[in-house]
């Protein structure tokens, strides 16, 4: 979609044969998942929980600003490990493998207004099979912003800087909403349908008990820290959230990462499927506490294409992977986490406005973009 | 509400797997060695376990190279066990997953799941006059668990073992037999053959007024079944069967789709998905290619392929397979 392709120089052969060397990648990975994996995410819940009781029961003190900073600190930290390492990765079916029921993606319900059941089908299933396909996948721009020169442009998205920064502070619900696809269902009466209607009831009941317990019960059993806790559990949401919206924007916005046209992916095959994965994603380099406070998706490249393999191993992954991006003379497109979090902040400004050259529509792409 | 959306035992059991009112468990305290390839485990229960009857047998889920696998494997211990702990003898078998970790990889502090104990291979309440317990090799694991637990004035047992060496308890027993408890016969298969259950009035004159609990593989089960009725003594006879069949993975076969009623005939190509939509079976899916885990589905019987890796995949309780890239390997039965 964008003017160059820049996978045109691969032959169809050339493609498949990439499927394969991908599959081949996957199936080590899978003969030798095991018991150190399984002890691997057993390490970290066990340390997401603790870390969350420590800092709540430090907070039951945060009318002392040291336990506020500390327990705030700690709490923010162990809503990002529940999000992103722990929830994102189990609602995948990682580690389903394992056969234990906790720790399965049919049973684990996170810390966020989005009921797992339903953020699963909006994620995994339509977001990770139409990757970055304009109408297709709702991720792109959440509805709500255009993020392709491609989209039409439309005085609404003069806003979008604004639209983005409240999505970021306010994530968890940006996603709810999202999951319910709330401004196509209202928008289009769809309102009394009672399959919809089940579903915002559902949402409603997981916003009602999160908001009981992180704004009244913690604050209420802190007695005197009441408002400080509070605050310290507000502070700690608007942290995760903002930090997994920046990691997530990183992820498929940054400049140099492709999106594609509905038409394109009719008959897609292995290889093509494996291929638009690779040009529609994007990493975050950094040290190893950057990858784990990411939830590993900061190989979102691989997850993209093995979101069912375990997080823990993306990054041996990754040098294989990345190995094949040279081989094919694809653009590997990574770096840093502020560096892709202004690139992809400044796409967001950029098509706020209308593009400096029109371009020419076809008719057909007319009604998809009205379709997204 | 305080711990939405995780439970309080969820906390809880970071500090107390065992407490009362947990999900039971079990921590393996200990692990002896009883033949080459057998060895009993020492087990602390959580709080929960109810107890059991001497010849129980108890389901075990142990996570082995990372993976839950269920067993069930009878009390050894007698229910009178001082220390509150109970034991299993386990048998490691050739490719058995389970068995040979317990047996050779199994480390004391281990948590394992447990179910409570069941099964009616069990003493009765009134104490029959004579006793025979007729196994043959790990088959005298319950008869274990019920010499310990009670003493009856006239016991003869009859035990198979390929080998002296084989025979788990070995040392137990004779000391048995040196203190007048038990009359034992031990018939070593390999070089004695096996046991041929038309001439056991050889050894046991009156088997036939004999209390019999049984236990080894089928073929000695069936022969002593038989054996009994035509006599007409089949009330006598108490048996115990280990894991009935194996499942045999196969390329396509019969697929049942339970909760539907529904059986159709499979091929080993065709994911289970599209053979249970073919059928007319509501089937939830999702991305059709294996990514989104939209499909998942209890496999209650049998045996799938993994289409992408060619992993198989057999029922046991709790296991989930996605249909949209599993196909049958032999018959199998979809709880759709
Ligand atoms: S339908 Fe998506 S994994 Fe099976």
């Amino acid at each position: 979609m964008t003017a160059i392709d820049p996978t045109a120089h691969l032959t169809a052969e050339q493609i498949e044969e990439l499927g394969r060397e991908l599959d081949a990648i996957r199936d080590e990975v899978i003969a030798d998942r095991g018991e150190k994996d399984a002890a691997y995410i057993r390490k970290v819940i066990s340390a997401q929980r603790k870390l969350e009781l420590v800092s709540r029961g430090v907070l039951l003190f945060s009318i002392f600003p040291p336990a506020w900073l500390i327990g705030t600190a700690g709490l923010s930290v162990a809503k990002i490990m529940d999000n992103m390492e722990i929830g994102h990765n189990i609602l995948h079916g990682q580690w389903d493998w394992m056969r234990d029921p906790k720790i399965h993606s049919t049973t684990w319900e996170w810390d966020h207004v989005s009921p797992s059941e339903q953020w699963k089908h909006s994620h995994n299933e339509l977001h990770h099979t139409y990757t970055n396909v304009i109408g297709k996948d709702n991720d792109l721009g959440y509805g709500i912003m255009r993020v392709d020169e491609d989209q039409r442009w439309h005085p609404f998205h003069l806003g979008q800087p604004l639209w983005n920064f409240l999505n970021a502070c306010f994530f968890e619900y940006g996603i709810a909403a999202y999951d319910l696809e709330l401004g196509k269902n209202l928008r289009k009466r769809r309102r009394k349908n009672p399959e919809f209607r089940a579903r915002a009831k559902a949402v409603g009941r997981k916003i009602r008990k999160q908001v009981l317990k992180d704004y009244v019960i913690h604050p209420l059993l802190s007695g005197p820290s009441f408002l400080p806790t509070l605050a310290a559990t507000f502070t700690a949401n608007l942290v995760r959230n903002i930090w997994t919206h920046s990691v997530i924007m990183c992820g498929h916005f940054p400049e140099g990462v492709q999106v594609f046209e509905r038409r394109s992916i009719k008959g897609e095959t292995r290889g093509q499927w494996y291929l638009r994965q690779m040009m529609g994603s994007a990493n975050i380099s950094g040290s190893k506490a950057m990858h784990f406070m990411t939830g590993n998706l900061s190989h979102q490249i691989e997850h993209h294409l093995f979101p069912d393999l375990p997080s823990n191993r993306y990054a041996e992954v990754a040098v294989k992977v990345r190995a094949l991006f040279e081989k094919y003379e694809l653009e590997y497109v990574t770096g840093p986490l502020p560096k892709q979090v202004f690139s992809a902040w400044h796409k967001v400004f950029r098509l706020s406005l209308p593009n400096k050259k029109p371009k020419v529509k076809t008719p057909d792409r007319e009604q998809e973009l009205v379709a997204a | 509400m305080v711990t939405t959306p995780l439970l309080p035992s969820d906390y809880l059991d970071l500090v107390s797997p065992l407490r009362a009112g947990a999900d039971l468990r079990g921590r393996i305290e200990a692990v002896h060695p009883e033949t080459g390839d057998a060895a009993t485990i020492v087990i602390r229960p959580g709080r929960g376990w109810r107890g059991h009857t001497a010849g129980q047998y108890v389901r075990i889920g142990v996570d082995v190279d990372g993976v839950r696998l269920w067993r069930a494997y009878s009390l050894t211990s007698p229910t009178n066990r001082q220390d509150g702990r109970v034991t299993i003898t386990v048998k490691a078998i050739p490719d058995g997953k389970v068995s040979n970790h317990l047996v050779r990889r199994a480390k004391p502090g281990t948590l394992i799941q447990l179910d409570q104990p069941t099964g009616d291979f069990v003493l009765p309440q009134a104490k029959p006059a004579k006793v025979l317990y007729l196994t043959a090799g790990s088959g005298i694991t319950p008869v274990m668990g019920m010499l310990r637990d009670t003493e009856f004035d006239d016991v003869v047992m009859v035990h198979s073992a390929p080998q002296a060496q084989d025979v788990i308890f070995r040392n137990e027993l004779h000391d048995l037999v040196a203190d007048k408890k038990l009359r034992l016969t031990e018939l070593h298969t390999d070089t004695d053959g096996v046991l041929d259950i038309t001439r056991l009035a050889e050894l046991v004159p009156d088997w036939a007024e004999r209390e019999t609990w049984a236990c080894g593989p089928a073929g000695l089960l069936d022969a002593a079944e038989k054996h009994w009725s035509e006599h007409g003594v089949q009330e006598r006879l108490h048996t115990e069967r280990f894991r009935p069949g194996i499942v045999v993975a196969g390329d396509g076969g019969e697929v049942t789709f339970s909760a539907t009623g529904k059986t159709v005939d499979a091929d080993g190509a065709t994911p289970l998905l599209d053979v249970g939509e073919e059928a007319g079976v509501l089937m939830p899916s999702g991305c059709r290619m294996g990514i989104c885990f939209g499909c998942v589905t209890p496999l209650k019987a049998g045996a799938v392929r993994d289409l992408r890796t060619g992993e198989i995949t057999e029922a046991e309780p709790g296991v989930l397979i996605q249909t949209c890239v599993s196909a049958a390997a032999g018959p199998c039965d979809i709880e759709r």
